[in-house]
């Protein structure tokens, strides 16, 4: 019962996602490479002179605690993704069993007569 | 990016942004009451915004960018419901990541929760309207969605520094943005074709009810796809 399609498209995704690092392989943010686009928007905007008038009121104090909160971000997204599938999942499965059982009951309801 | 418009673009955007806030409120509250069965998915919608809206992914323009997410919310429950999705990701974005930011937090809305998941949900309707099957609706939906979003915060750049002039600042600013965003909105695309098929195959009733699906919709596509035992 395995459906192959969504592991296709998956994989589809995978590959969209590792095709950058193979074209530009070697190559990192010292030669421009893998940079934040929102970073070039800032540095774009600083080049017309314009001075931010407001800092955040706080920031990750290194790239590591960063790092820590985007992938905590991504695990609990993650985490209610995955419970509620399941718990949807398992709804569907009951919902099978108890229209087979039906279908089982009638049957024999059927074949007494 | 924290205080990077003016404070009277970031008030415009916010005077723009709070009232579809508002209204997705009271849609998100009326759809709960209406259709309860539906919670799951709602919060379904939100996580997947949280976790793709979270990863920074490399792009073929050598650049790195994160996609949206609003596509399947938008789908679901409308755009409307979508920009309180998005508004929540923002603000814990803006105050746990010094990511984005609070003065420019309602230009965001706008462009991620507003702009972009309304064309989603245009481009479904159309494509639906047009007979095409559910699975590319949703695609396109997702696609351009993540896409206009990027387009729409290069124009909201382009009228805050309009230099040399309007035009020119929002080809300059969509140079930065909209290309690298191209291969991450069909990857966004693919996960909520992905994530959306599984839900149809679970609980087709639940999105007839919300009347996303139409009543005899789900027998389409397990006809296509026959499953291999």
């Amino acid at each position: 019962m395995v459906d192959k399609r969504p592991i296709i498209l998956l994989s589809l995704v995978v590959i969209i996602v590792v095709l950058p690092l193979v074209i530009y392989n070697g190559l990192g943010e010292d030669q421009g490479y893998f940079g934040g686009s929102d970073d070039a928007g800032s540095t774009a905007v600083e080049e017309t002179g314009y001075q931010p008038w407001f800092q955040s009121l706080w920031e990750p104090p290194s790239g590591e605690i960063e790092s820590l909160l985007f992938a905590s971000q991504a695990a609990i997204g993650a985490l209610i993704i995955g419970y509620i599938l399941g718990y949807l999942s398992g709804q569907a499965k009951a919902k099978r069993r108890e229209n087979d059982e039906n279908i089982g009951v009638n049957e024999k309801v059927k074949s007494s007569k | 990016m924290e205080g990077f418009l003016p404070w009277y673009w970031c008030l415009f955007w916010y005077i723009l942004a709070l009232p579809v806030v508002a209204y997705g409120v009271i849609q998100i509250k009326k759809t709960i009451e209406k259709h309860p069965e539906s919670k799951p998915l709602l919060a379904v919608s939100g996580a997947f915004i949280f976790v793709i809206s979270s990863l920074k992914l490399p792009s073929v323009t050598g650049s790195c960018s994160h996609a949206t997410g609003g596509g399947l919310g938008a789908v679901l429950f409308g755009p409307a419901a979508v920009s309180v999705l998005a508004a929540i990701v923002l603000v814990f974005q803006a105050l746990l990541l010094a990511h984005g930011g609070i003065t420019t937090l309602g230009a965001n809305i706008f462009s991620m929760g507003i702009i972009g998941p309304f064309v989603a949900w245009l481009v479904w309707k159309g494509a639906r309207k047009i007979g095409w099957s559910v699975s590319i609706a949703i695609f396109l939906a997702a696609v351009i969605g993540d896409w206009l979003t990027y387009i729409t915060t290069a124009i909201q750049l382009a009228l805050a520094f309009p230099i040399p002039t309007f035009p020119e600042a929002v080809v300059k600013f969509i140079a930065i943005f909209a290309y690298t965003q191209v291969p991450l909105a069909i990857a966004e695309g693919i996960l909520t074709v992905v994530i959306f098929e599984y839900i149809m195959k679970l609980r087709p009733d639940i999105l007839r009810s919300l009347k996303v699906i139409g009543p005899e919709e789900p027998k389409k596509p397990t006809a296509k796809t026959p499953e291999v035992a």
